[in-house]
């Protein structure tokens, strides 16, 4: 990729970040940088796309360290899980054989696998080396019949951010507008029900929680076309372009995605989340608003004002067990809010978010939810968290995977809000399994004996000591 | 002799292995406040934290030179420098481990020139060990990664040119069992940290002080303490003491892999050593323990001797379900040997055994073939020799799945098994709960019961005929 390319991708009319000093797209400093690289932020943008073969071009490093490593989930096709690369030796290296193991190996994934299509992940050495990925994509496609995607993201073009977005560019270039959705079928069609097309873009169906959400779009008559890229399958990316609107769900990741279906196929889009009560209401009546349907409208206040009462009779209890518990959540972007709500929904105080992937738009919302008093916090380091933990006596962290051991080994509570936890929290009902996980560590009995000093010890003060856990 | 098989496909499905810069920084989250810095780009290492995260559970103290585009394709020799000032700076670590990537390497990097430059313009770190190894991801895998991490530490710190020989380190020939009791071990990536409290128990069994290198069973064992967040490894082999590896009576290395730095460490300090090529089964125990008998001058251990016995009656009570069982294999060369003798020596047939790279010990496995592969290449000779258990790492999990046949982890990376990364493998004590574990799974998935034969006189349908009865009770 040349560097003008990158330089064009890193320039986002859409993202608000857009006209500050991009922190996302600073250099990295040596020594003292956290978070993964352009090839980390592609191949998960993409990887859940179910029915595609992923192949790796590379040496095993890339591959090797992270296949298989996804919560997300699929309704059908697996063949997304099996983790494939070039695996490139030092003499496919020395002798340039690269290209040529890069063709085989694409034959080899179709001859074995019949994938609808193949994305091909570029990496460091081969991109260092100058292999021709979109040439040997083409002459691959062309022999064995089947879509092979350049997807050109080596590590060092940039961080994560910027991999997102070379994958959204990728499925814009490459796949968005290649084919044409279905008919609706005949037995799912309601009478006096309009049907609607729309996208869901940067949903990715971690441990399947977008399934909690979905029966309620058939309801009410919004077909989903896409799932960039939760349980999606490679057609369905195929005719995004004939959505009637857009959803960007959580991320600033794929944005440059929306805003070049709405300058390209004049697709409105609005950003929303799934999580908490409010917001995932907040979503369907704005998707009602982008669609401008009155009876759309009227049926989705009654399935608001349905799904919230069921909800709240069922959260009840648990906002006994969670009422006035104080959380510390640090998490990216849309997120530093969107969860906000979910938790305030269950009666907690979040006394502390982090901002460091927020942007000015998210922090104002912030302020608006939480008010003045929050603390936002930019430095991310275990040292930095665990001191607003004590400073602002919270009773949990909640935070991605990556800061899980940082908590426990200081014997506080903890949350996994990332992309590797193991529950779904999305939509109404999410919100129960939300409330039992955080009832689940904030309550249990473990804490409380891991703090206390052995009893032979004459005077240890094992952890630190949390407000409110007495 | 085992028939090696070459990588003969252009694309790895299922990969088995995990890259040789891995490797190295296990090696260096086995020493006491040291911090690893991949160079490479921040993916490399970020890719990495996640990987050992997942696996031991832990916080994991790993940085990265970060090279961007303008530095890869102009010159990264700054964020080398710049990198180890950062990070001496801010962590005052003991010891900096510099593994290099299959980026840095393809650029061309001199590492080793590069630690001189730093030191040269930063001289108030000259108390700071840095140690440089080339690991680039295109060769080798995580074990021959952590071998040459291994043989890069004793060279940087116990060669004459070393910072800290000038303050007496003890080196030279002449201090041998200066440390009477001293025994040094060089501990293999296959032993968990597990294993090695379990090989520092035998050691002291026996009198001896073992000094392991390097000792992830101090660092990664899991364990909560009063310190709340470290960016340094919380315990490991302190610095000062691999210093001190000249002045044993003796060295002891574990595993195959790591002879070639076993020859460096005899080179530099003279201190005889024995090489032990695993640790699993009757056997192979027993040549360990008889040589610590040998170096203490001291019987066994009552302790010792009742632990041996016991593995001998488990032995005698699993060989019914492992007798002829078909086990399939795929894991780093030094624990694929071990594996496969172990089982071997149980009675059992290896079917398929795969490595991820060649190494001089797969020549010995016990198995007809050893193919140079991947997960794959593992779940098609078992299915082809109808294996009935697979030992793998967690990655195996969906090809035990699809051929229905049970998994037995180990080795990396294990993230859907809490504990596996302390379990322990070796010694009498290690074997013996191995052999019950392979043992229960064959009676958990054995298929040796006979398949019901209804007569074809009384297959009639209709009239009360067995099928029809069965059915109503069904």
């Amino acid at each position: 990729m040349q560097a003008r390319d990158i330089a064009e991708l890193l320039n986002e009319p859409a993202c608000t970040h857009n006209t500050k000093s991009k922190s996302g797209c600073a250099r990295p400093k040596p020594g003292a940088t956290a978070g993964g690289c352009s090839f980390d932020g592609a191949q998960i943008a993409l990887l859940p796309i179910a029915d595609v073969a992923h192949i790796v071009h590379g040496p095993i490093a890339c591959a090797g360290s992270s296949w298989d490593n996804r919560g997300t989930r699929s309704s059908g096709p697996t063949l997304y899980r099996i983790g494939m690369t070039t695996d490139l030796t030092e003499q496919d290296v020395i002798m340039g054989r690269g290209e040529k193991r890069l063709f085989h190996a694409i034959k080899q994934a179709v001859d074995s696998y019949s994938p609808a299509a193949v994305f091909v992940y570029n990496t460091c050495v081969p991109a260092l080396i100058g292999d021709d990925i979109s040439a040997v994509c083409k002459a691959a496609a062309e022999k064995c019949g089947v879509p092979v995607v350049p997807v050109d993201c080596a590590g060092f073009y940039g961080t994560k951010n910027l991999g997102n977005r070379i994958a959204g560019e990728a499925m814009f270039k490459y796949v968005v507008g290649t084919g044409e959705p279905l008919p609706v079928p005949v037995e799912a069609q309601c009478p006096g029900i309009t049907v609607h097309d729309v996208n869901l873009i940067g949903e990715y169906n971690i441990a399947g929680e977008f399934w909690n959400v979905l029966p309620l779009f058939d309801e009410l008559g919004l077909r989903i076309l896409c799932t960039l890229s939760g349980d999606a399958r490679f057609h369905d990316v195929q005719t995004m372009h004939r959505a009637q609107a857009n959803m960007v769900v959580c991320a600033k990741a794929l944005l440059n995605v929306a805003r070049r279906l709405q300058t390209g196929y004049s697709i409105p889009f609005f950003e929303g989340s799934f999580y908490g009560v409010t917001d995932t209401s907040m979503a369907f009546r704005d998707f009602a608003r982008l669609l401008n349907d009155e009876s759309l409208t009227e049926r989705t206040e009654a399935v608001i004002a349905r799904e919230e009462a069921k909800i709240n009779l069922a959260l009840d209890p648990w906002r006994e067990k969670l009422r006035g518990k104080r959380v510390l959540l640090y998490t990216g972007g849309v997120k530093s809010w969107s969860i906000v709500s979910a938790l305030q929904d269950l009666g907690l105080i979040v006394v502390a978010t982090g901002t460091n992937k927020s942007t000015e738009e998210d922090k104002a919302r912030i302020r608006e939810i939480m008010g003045d008093k929050t603390r936002m916090i930019t430095d991310g380091s275990p040292k930095a968290l665990l001191g607003v933990v004590k400073e602002y006596q919270a009773d949990i962290l909640i935070a991605g995977g990556r800061n899980m051991y940082t908590a426990l080994k200081a014997k506080v509570p903890f949350l996994d809000i990332n992309q590797e936890r193991e529950f779904g929290y999305e939509g109404y009902s999410g919100m129960i399994e939300l409330a039992r996980q955080l009832a689940l560590t904030l309550q249990s009995p473990v804490w409380q004996a891991v703090r206390s000093p052995a009893p032979w010890a004459k005077q240890v003060s094992a952890g630190i000591e949390l407000a409110g856990d007495e | 002799m085992a028939e090696i098989l070459k990588r003969n496909k252009a694309l790895a499905v299922n990969p088995l292995k995990a890259s040789q810069p891995m490797g190295a920084t296990l090696a260096f989250l086995g020493i006491n406040r040291a911090i690893p810095m991949l160079h490479g780009s921040q993916g490399c290492s970020a890719f990495g934290k996640v990987f050992f995260v997942r696996h031991f559970r832990e916080p994991i103290p790993l940085q990265t030179t970060a090279m961007d585009q303008v530095s890869t394709v102009m010159n990264a020799d700054e964020n080398v420098i710049e990198g180890l000032r950062a990070v001496a700076e801010k962590s005052s670590p003991a010891l900096i481990g510099l593994p290099t990537t299959g980026l840095s390497e393809m650029q061309g990097t001199d590492i080793k020139r590069l630690v001189k430059q730093f030191y040269a313009a930063y001289p108030e770190f000259a108390h700071i060990h840095v140690v440089p190894v080339n690991t680039p991801d295109f060769i080798g895998c995580l074990e021959s990664g952590y071998a040459l991490a291994v043989k890069a530490v004793i060279e940087t710190l116990l060669s004459a040119s070393a910072p800290s020989t000038a303050s007496g380190g003890g080196l030279g020939r002449g201090t041998v069992g200066r440390r009477h009791k001293q025994v040094n071990v060089l501990a293999g990536s296959f032993l968990t940290p597990g294993d090695i409290e379990h090989v520092v128990e035998l050691i002291e069994a026996f009198g001896l002080r073992p000094l392991v290198l390097p000792d992830i069973a101090d660092s990664l064992d899991g364990h909560l303490s009063e310190m709340e967040t470290s960016p340094l490894t919380l315990g490991g082999t302190p610095v000062s003491e691999i210093c001190s590896m000249g002045d044993s009576v003796a060295t002891l290395v574990l595993g195959n892999s790591l002879f070639n730095a076993a020859d460096v460490l005899k080179e530099l300090t003279g201190v005889p050593d024995y090489r032990f090529d695993c640790m699993m089964g009757l056997d192979a125990v027993d040549s360990f323990v008889a040589k610590l008998a040998k170096i203490s001058g001291k019987p066994v251990p009552s302790k010792i001797e009742r632990q041996r016995a016991q593995l001998q009656d488990a032995m005698v009570d699993s060989h019914f379900m492992l007798g002829f069982a078909r086990v399939a294999i795929a894991a780093d060369p030094d624990l694929l040997f071990g594996f496969a003798r172990l089982v071997t020596e149980m009675g059992c047939e290896v079917v398929a055994a795969v490595a991820p790279a060649r190494a001089n010990i797969l020549q010995s496995v016990c198995a007809a073939q050893v193919a140079i592969g991947d997960l794959e290449d593992l779940e098609i000779a078992a299915k082809a020799h109808g294996a009935q258990l697979i030992i793998s790492n967690s990655h195996a999990a969906e090809t035990a799945r699809r051929l229905e046949i049970p998994l037995l982890r180990a080795g990396f990376p294990q993230y859907d098994l809490i504990g596996g990364y302390q379990r322990l493998w070796v010694g009498y004590r290690g074997t013996r709960q191995t052999l019950f574990d392979l043992a229960n799974m064959m009676v958990e998935h054995g298929c040796h019961e006979i398949e019901p034969y209804v007569s074809v006189y009384r297959r009639v349908k209709g009239n009360g005929g067995r099928d029809e009865t069965s059915a109503a009770v069904g």
